[in-house]
C-alpha cells in the first residue's frame, strides 16, 4: 500500500487531537486529545520508516511511547491532584488566574 | 563517582571480558558530557534518598528526619556548581574534545557549553532561592503536595510543620534536561531532554504552600498547554524525517537543498518544530501559558524556570535555526519576522495594564521572548552573540527579580508571615519599608527596561545592533518602540516603591501591605549575585561581549 495513505491518516488523527485539544472542555478528554496528536507523529514516523528503509523512525517511536507513558503519570496525577479539590475536570472551571 | 566520569583513557567502557561488545561499542566522550551526567546523576541519587530516607512516627503524616533537607539541598547545590565548573573549564579550552558524540546524538561546541554554564549559573542562584525559609522555618512548598488544600488531613501536616524535599530532586532533572537540551544535535534526543526538562517543571508549578488552588491551576494549564506544544514539535520532527530521510541536524542541514521535490514538506515539518519551540519559549501566539503560570507557580520555582528554560529552549531554537534552517532562510525568515514581532508588541502592550507584579514580570519575559527573538532572525554571528550574551543576562536578573518578590510578603497581625504580596498596591511604599529590597528591584526593573549602566543595556544594544546590521531594521526599530513603551510599566512600580505610600496609613502599618521578611539569608544572596552580575556585565560588558562574540565566531 502507498505510504502516503498512512501519511494521511496520521494528519486526519493529529487534526483531530489538536482540535480536541482546542474544543473540548474536560481535562481528561484534552489530555486524549494530546495523546491521539502523538501517535500521529508515531504513525507519521513508521511511514517514512518504511519508506526510506531505514530504523531511526520506528527507534523515534519507541522514544515517543516511553515519554508519553512518563506524560501520562505526571498528567494524570495533576488532574486528578486537581478534582478532589476541586470536584470537577472541566479546564472552563480553572478560571482562578487570569488578566 | 569521579572514577566513572573522568576515565584515564579514552572510553574503557568494556571490561577485557566483554569484547564482543567491542565492535559495536558507541563511542561517547564521557569528559565532555560530565556537566549533564553529573546532574542527571546527582538526581537519581536524590530520587533514592528520597525513597530510602527514614520517615519518623507512622501513619500519614510522618515526619522526614531533620538532615534529609541539608543532604538534599547540599547535593543539589553541589551537583550543580560542580556542573558548571566542569562546563567552564571545558568551555576555557575549547578546540580539544569537541564535536560530536554519542554516536553523532549529541553536539558538545563551545555554545552549548556556553549555554549549560549559563544553565548552572541561574539554577545555582535560582537552588539558593528554592533552599531559603522563613525564620519560622517554612519554605516555599506545600507541607504536603499530595493533600486536598483546606482538609484536615492539610491542617495536621501543617501544624506538625512538616516540609518535603522532592522539590531537589525534581530540580536536578529539570536542571540536567535543561542542560542537554542545547546540547541535542538529532531531533528525538532533543524530544526526550524537552520532556526531560519540561514534566518536573509541570510539577513544581503546582507545589506552592500559599495559594495552593492558583498554583494547581498554573500546573494544569502548564501541562496541558506544554504537551499540546510538544506534540507540535515531534509531529513536526517526523515530516522533516520524512523529507530527509534522518533525524540528525547535521544531515537534515546537508540535504536542505537536494531533496528539492520534498521541500514543502521540509519547510511545513520546521514550522511545525520552531511551533513547539516557540512554546517554550513564551513567544506570541503560543504565549498564552506563561503569565497564568508564572503567577500561580511557587516563587522560586517561577524564577529558576522564568531564567533556565528560556536560556535552554533559545538554545534549543539557535540549534535548529541556525544549524538546519540557512539554506531555508527565505523559507522561514516571514515566520521568525512575523512571531519577534508580534511577542515584543503584545508582551508590552498587555504589560500595560498588569496589577500584579509577577504577572507583570511573566509580560516583561514574553517581550524578552521577543526582543531575544530578535537577534535570531537578524540570521548572522552577530545576531547569535547578542542572543547568546541576552540570554545570561535577562536569566540573572530574572531570578534576582523574582528572589526579591520572593521576600515581599504580607504579614498578619500574630507576626506570622504569609503569602507572597504581588498586588501593586501592596508594593506602594515599599521604598520606605525596607529600602534595600525595593532599591534591588529597582535595579533589576532599569536592567529589563534596558537602561544605560546596566546589563539589559548592553544586551538589547547588541541584539538591536545586529538587527540592524543584518538588514532587519523594521524588527529593530519595533525593538526600540517596545523597550520604549516597556520602560514605562517598569518606571510604574519604581514610582509605587519609592513615591507612594501604604494605601491605609499608619494605623495599621502591616496589614495586607507587603513587607521585606526575615529568612535564612541564602535569597538575599541570591538576590546580591543576580545584582552583582546586572551591575558587572552592565558598566564593564567589554570582556563577556568579546567572549559570546568568540563563541559566534567559532560557530559560524
Amino acid at each position: 500500500m502507498n505510504v502516503s495513505v498512512y501519511l494521511i491518516l496520521a494528519s486526519v488523527l493529529f487534526v483531530i487531537g489538536a482540535v480536541t485539544v482546542l474544543v473540548r472542555r474536560n481535562s481528561i478528554v484534552v489530555f486524549m486529545g494530546v495523546e491521539l496528536m502523538l501517535n500521529a507523529a508515531n504513525l507519521t514516523f513508521l511511514a517514512f520508516s518504511r519508506m526510506w528503509g531505514d530504523f531511526d523512525g520506528q527507534l523515534a517511536a519507541f522514544f515517543v511511547m516511553v515519554v508519553a507513558a512518563a506524560e501520562v503519570v505526571v498528567g494524570l496525577a495533576i488532574i486528578v491532584s486537581l478534582f478532589r479539590t476541586r470536584r470537577t475536570v472541566s479546564v472552563d472551571d480553572e478560571n482562578l488566574l487570569r488578566g | 563517582m569521579s572514577a566513572l566520569l573522568w576515565p584515564a583513557a579514552p572510553a574503557p567502557l568494556a571490561a577485557p571480558g566483554a569484547a564482543v561488545a567491542a565492535e559495536a561499542a558507541i563511542d561517547i566522550d564521557w569528559v565532555v558530557l560530565s556537566p549533564v551526567a553529573i546532574v542527571l546523576g546527582a538526581a537519581i541519587a536524590a530520587t533514592l534518598i528520597e525513597a530510602v530516607a527514614s520517615r519518623k512516627g507512622a501513619g500519614r503524616v510522618a515526619a522526614q528526619p531533620g538532615y534529609l533537607r541539608v543532604v538534599q539541598a547540599g547535593l543539589a547545590l553541589l551537583a550543580v556548581a560542580a556542573a558548571g565548573l566542569v562546563a567552564l573549564r571545558l568551555a576555557l579550552r575549547a578546540g580539544e574534545s569537541i564535536g560530536l558524540t554519542g554516536d553523532g546524538a549529541l553536539v558538545i561546541d563551545p555554545m552549548t557549553l556556553y549555554l549549560q554554564l549559563a544553565v548552572a549559573a541561574c539554577a545555582l542562584i535560582g537552588l539558593l532561592v528554592i533552599t531559603d525559609r522563613t525564620v519560622q522555618g517554612e519554605d516555599a512548598f506545600a507541607p504536603q503536595a499530595a493533600a486536598v488544600p483546606g482538609s484536615e488531613y492539610e491542617q495536621r501536616a501543617r501544624r506538625r510543620g512538616l516540609s518535603q524535599t522532592d522539590v531537589y530532586p525534581l530540580v536536578l532533572f529539570a536542571t540536567g534536561g535543561m542542560m542537554l537540551f542545547p546540547a541535542a544535535a538529532d531531533l528525538i534526543t532533543m524530544f526526550v531532554a524537552l520532556e526531560v526538562l519540561s514534566l518536573p517543571l509541570y510539577l513544581l508549578s503546582g507545589m506552592a504552600r500559599h495559594r495552593r488552588l492558583l498554583s494547581g491551576e498554573a500546573s494544569l494549564k502548564y501541562f496541558l498547554l506544554g504537551a499540546f506544544g510538544s506534540a507540535f514539535f515531534l509531529f513536526g520532527a517526523a515530516w522533516v524525517y520524512g523529507a530527509t530521510g534522518s533525524l540528525r541536524l547535521s544531515e537534515i542541514a546537508g540535504s536542505v537543498g537536494s531533496a528539492s521535490g520534498l521541500d514543502p514538506i521540509l519547510v511545513v515539518g520546521l514550522t511545525l518544530i520552531l511551533v513547539g519551540l516557540f512554546f517554550k519559549v513564551g513567544a506570541v501566539p503560543f504565549h498564552s501559558w506563561t503569565p497564568d503560570v508564572y503567577q500561580g507557580a511557587p516563587t522560586p520555582i517561577t524564577g529558576f524556570m522564568a531564567a533556565c528554560t528560556k536560556i535552554a529552549a533559545f538554545g534549543a531554537l539557535l540549534r535548529v535555526v541556525y544549524a538546519v534552517a540557512p539554506a531555508l532562510s527565505w523559507d522561514l525568515k516571514p515566520v521568525l519576522w512575523t512571531v519577534a514581532i508580534a511577542t515584543m508588541v503584545v508582551g508590552t502592550v498587555v504589560g500595560l495594564v498588569q496589577r500584579d507584579v509577577k504577572r507583570l514580570l511573566a509580560y516583561s519575559a514574553i517581550a524578552h521572548a521577543g526582543f531575544i527573538m530578535t537577534g535570531v532572525a537578524a540570521w548572522s554571528a552577530e545576531g547569535l552573540a547578542g542572543s547568546l550574551f541576552y540570554l545570561f543576562t535577562y536569566g540573572v536578573a530574572t531570578i534576582g527579580g523574582f528572589g526579591v518578590i520572593a521576600l515581599v510578603r504580607e504579614v498578619d497581625a500574630e507576626g506570622h508571615i504569609r503569602a507572597e504580596a504581588t498586588g501593586l498596591d501592596q508594593w506602594r511604599g515599599l521604598g520606605k519599608r525596607s529600602p534595600v529590597l525595593a532599591g534591588a528591584f529597582a535595579l533589576f526593573l532599569l536592567s529589563f527596561a534596558g537602561i544605560p549602566l546596566t546589563s539589559g543595556f548592553v544586551a538589547k544594544f547588541a541584539v538591536f545592533e545586529a538587527a540592524f546590521g543584518a538588514g532587519a531594521a523594521v524588527l529593530a526599530i519595533v525593538g526600540l518602540a517596545c523597550s520604549a513603551a516597556a520602560a514605562f510599566f517598569y518606571a510604574r512600580v519604581i514610582v509605587a516603591m519609592f513615591f507612594e505610600s501604604a494605601p491605609q496609613g499608619e494605623a495599621a502599618p502591616l496589614a495586607g501591605v507587603g513587607i521585606g521578611v526575615r529568612t535564612l539569608g541564602l535569597t538575599q544572596i541570591a538576590v546580591g549575585l543576580s545584582l552583582a552580575f546586572t551591575l558587572a556585565l552592565g558598566l564593564v560588558p567589554g570582556w563577556f561581549w568579546n567572549f559570546t562574540r568568540g563563541l559566534a565566531q567559532l560557530l559560524s
